[in-house]
């Protein structure tokens, strides 16, 4: 069990708190209820654009990391389609430093155009890195357009296009943080050596006069039932065929949640897997493969993903891949397979409460998405899925009018430029 | 109202106390040294089996990893499945990882369970099979991720660095390539299996929530085995290349290249070593590095700039490493060398040095957070032959380093000839 305790400031900040006096820190986390979904279609990328500009100075600190990193602490975030989370971790007697810079960043950024200017270019060199320059970079921006016609899901964190982020103007990210940046759309939420005393008399004093703001209501278009297969291919420089599959899945907030994330798991987590087992080591239809969900709030995806084996034809991978799926919808797990799953569960919540970073954004995450107390019994959720379940929510998802399907073909089978090659283009610059 | 200009007073990390906190060692029957550290919330474990099985010991090139990888693919009683079965069943996870000098076999699992896994694990130590089949179907799907790496402007960078910091022929420049994998046969692999890990040299590392009972269960799996003590390395000669400037255009379309700047350096033995710590840490071992600030924060010119010094049991390392836009790349060389050199002609200021020391000590006293963290630095210790103390020692000189001793550091190391200077596009 994590014991928690939490409180609202007058201005709508939720408060959580995870006292751990085995630890000699403290991680200060700060969800902001705002992801890629929430950005204009034609200013993708700014949620995450926004993350970047948030360690560009406050209204009153001129440069976020420096006191942290004399109070001996250190910092990240990270920005995905559904949320964005900063937090900061840092001896447990310094709790104060990153009360002070998280407040200052939370009541106004300096807005300053030179550090717009440098993180426009920053994350351009991250979606170069990341995303072009990198063998099979652009496959997520393919399947998000095929599967996704109206939901904001259907571009990247990243930005749908570089000029996206080049465009960025300082209006924009004033509007974006007045909108997104206030008390009501945040959670501080607080784990290690600490007391709920000592957080509330810092809640209050660092973050009770923030302006409540307005609070932002969410209306995402939502996207309708897809009613027939897509499909697409594409020819790539990249050295090995690639085969993807994916299909509209079920949303954070229904049961069946717990059941399609179990699914995944028996399909193709570990070498135990059933696509790994059948599709790999028996058929060698594949040389890798993997089955995952996006794990997102509103409806995502479910994909399988693989790379073919040298000589399969994509017809025979696909096939081999749905007789697998054909299996899950027919006949039900068995009590061993069930149990399997479990321990699995167990085992991943174990692990992950290990962890200060991962206990402080979980806090957040659930109290977010209602309550924080839900850390503790999602555990009975998935251990409240039946065999039956998973056969259900199977033949649910895994429907030919819900597929979209992109082959990812190798067009240059020899790969690299020889070294011959290499040799004569080796410039010299001394 | 508060004043939000005022910093909120603060304990200096300098008053830290920073110790390593206490282990246990066993000694199983046959001399097996097991390194226990033991707490934590969660009924979880995490076991290690460190063999020195890492390449240096491989005269085929592939074949050490190609074993590592392979250990678990069979015995004359289990297949593959029912091994990797056997873990996943019990939401256990297996990996191994592999080193110049050492291969690891790590286990991680609730405590409850251990107990139905390490009889795999000896049997994957006993009995490992190598089947054909496994082999054919490991060296396709190796040969695949090889070919996708070698489209990785950064995987290229590299293999192009330790080539050059070590020579072609040296274990750590060496390059595995697709007809390599395709050379190890199962023969190769059954032989080094035999040689580095049945009769190899084993050391056992336990940490996370447990009791007594797991030592006498690890006596009772292990405690037979017939190890052998550590063998003496003779570290291989050194062939570094003579030309420092290697600049390749392997992808035409590359929007991005990858560069490596690297020079040897003394090991972690060395007294040099400690101190340069810090001087790291000032030129790129942080986010507010002086690469990371120019660089990054306001030039633009990158997603992220880093330094690192490397240690192997012979030789050390201490590298730059970034990708950078096409067009910026050789300003991004130039402006690191510029940083190098800023360092070598102007000390450090008292503000910045402070800055680097808190941060520093605070790392140090979030890597001793846990009994997995704690264990990864006893490790850490322990595989590179330094005793405990090295990790107090290098707290005080954290706390006692000079800015006139890191300028003299920089004027020791950090000149432009002697790095190579590597750029893959």
């Amino acid at each position: 069990m994590i014991n928690y305790s939490k409180f609202v400031l007058d201005n709508g900040l939720r408060v959580v708190v995870n006292e751990d006096n085995s630890t000699p820190l403290v991680v200060v986390n700060v969800l902001y209820d705002v992801g890629a979904r929430d950005e204009d279609p034609d200013k993708t990328g700014f949620a995450h654009l926004f993350e970047h500009l948030m360690f560009g100075g406050s209204i009153h600190i001129p440069d976020y990391d420096s006191p942290l990193q004399i109070a001996g602490g250190e910092n990240n975030a990270y920005t995905t389609n559904d949320i964005t989370n900063y937090y900061c971790q840092l001896p447990a007697e310094n709790i104060e430093t990153a009360f002070w810079l998280e407040s200052d960043r939370m009541l106004s950024l300096a807005f300053s155009r030179e550090s717009l200017d440098v993180q426009k270019k920053v994350v351009s060199e991250e979606f170069k890195e990341n995303y072009i320059n990198q063998p099979y970079g652009d496959v997520w921006s393919l399947l998000r357009e095929m599967t996704f016609k109206v939901h904001p899901y259907k571009w990247m964190t990243i930005g749908k296009d570089l000029s996206h982020i080049e465009k960025a103007k300082l209006k924009d990210v004033k509007d974006f943080f007045f909108k997104h940046y206030t008390p009501s759309n945040a959670i501080l939420s607080v784990a290690g050596n600490v007391t709920t005393e000592q957080v509330k008399a810092l809640a209050y004093k660092w973050f009770a006069d923030i302006p409540a703001g307005p609070k932002y209501e969410r209306h995402l278009p939502q996207e309708p039932d897809q009613t027939e297969k897509h499909f697409l291919e594409v020819k790539r420089k990249v050295p090995v065929d690639a085969f993807y599959k994916a299909w509209h899945g079920v949303a954070w907030n229904t049961p069946e949640y717990y059941s399609m994330d179990l699914l995944t798991d028996i399909l193709g987590s570990g070498k135990s897997s059933r696509l790994f087992q059948s599709l790999v080591k028996e058929k060698k239809l594949f040389s890798n493969i993997d089955c995952y969900h996006l794990g997102s709030v509103d409806a995502g995806l479910v994909v399988i993903e693989g790379k073919l084996a040298k000589g399969v034809s994509f017809e025979d991978a696909e096939a081999g891949v749905d007789m697998e799926l054909e299996k899950v919808k027919e006949e039900k797990l068995t009590e061993k397979d069930l149990e399997k799953l479990k321990n699995r569960v167990e085992s991943a919540l174990a692990f992950e409460d290990t962890s200060l970073k991962s206990r402080a954004a979980d806090l957040a995450f659930f109290e977010l998405r209602g309550d924080a107390g839900m850390i503790n019994t999602v555990k009975d959720k998935y251990f409240a899925v039946t065999a039956e379940d998973i056969r259900a929510i199977g033949r649910k998802i895994f429907r030919e009018e819900n597929a979209s399907v992109l082959w990812y073909r190798s067009e240059d089978a020899s790969g690299l430029a020889s070294e011959a090659e290499l040799e004569t283009e080796n410039e010299r610059h001394d | 109202m508060i004043d939000r200009l005022m910093p909120p007073g603060l304990k200096s990390p300098l008053d830290f106390s920073l110790r390593l906190p206490a282990f246990e060692i066993a000694t199983l029957k046959n001399g097996v040294q097991v390194y226990q550290v033991n707490g934590g919330a969660e009924d979880v474990i995490k076991i290690d089996w460190v063999f020195e099985a890492g390449n240096v010991f491989e005269n085929k090139n592939g074949v050490a990893a190609a074993t590592r990888e392979l250990i678990n693919s069979g015995t004359s009683n289990k297949s593959a499945y029912d091994i990797s079965n056997q873990f996943e069943y019990y939401g256990a996870y297996y990996s191994t990882a592999g080193f110049s000098e050492n291969a690891v076999i790590t286990v991680n699992s609730l405590t409850k369970h251990i107990g139905d896994l390490l009889s795999v694990v000896r049997e994957i130590l006993t009995d490992a099979a190598f089947p054909e089949d496994e082999v054919a179907l490991y060296k396709q799907n190796r040969i695949q991720r090889l070919k996708v790496y070698l489209k990785k402007s950064e995987f290229l960078a590299d293999r192009l660095v330790n080539e050059a910091l070590f020579g072609a022929d040296h274990p750590y420049g060496r390059k595995v390539e697709i007809e390599d994998i395709e050379k190890i046969d199962r023969e190769s692999l059954i032989a080094f299996y035999k040689s580095y890990f049945q009769g190899g040299n084993c050391r056992i590392f336990v940490s996370g929530k447990f009791t007594e009972k797991v030592v006498s269960l690890l006596n009772e799996f292990f405690g037979d085995l017939k190890f052998t003590s550590k063998k003496k390395i003779t570290p291989a000669a050194l062939h570094p290349m003579k030309e420092k400037v290697l600049h390749r255009v392997v992808n035409r379309e590359g929007v991005q290249g990858a560069i490596r700047l690297a020079r040897t350096f003394p090991v972690l033995t060395d007294p040099d070593y400690k101190p340069a710590l810090v001087l790291n840490t000032l030129l790129g071992g942080y986010f507010g590095s002086r690469l990371m600030s120019n660089i990054r924060e306001e030039k633009g010119y990158t997603y992220g700039i880093y330094s690192y010094i490397q240690h192997y049991p012979d030789v050390g390392v201490w590298q730059v490493a970034t990708e950078a836009g096409r067009d910026v790349a050789e300003a991004a060389i130039e402006e690191s060398f510029k940083e190098m050199k800023v360092l070598c002609e102007t000390k450090v200021q008292d503000d910045e040095l402070k800055l680097v020391k808190n941060y520093m000590l605070g790392k140090r006293l979030a890597s001793l957070d846990g009994p997995f963290k704690v264990m990864e630095r006893i490790k850490g210790l322990v595989l590179n032959d330094v005793d405990q103390s090295f990790f107090e020692e290098t707290v005080e000189v954290i706390k006692g380093v000079t800015a006139d001793q890191l300028q003299e550091l920089a004027v020791k190391y950090l000149q432009r000839k002697s790095f190579y200077n590597v750029l893959v596009i």
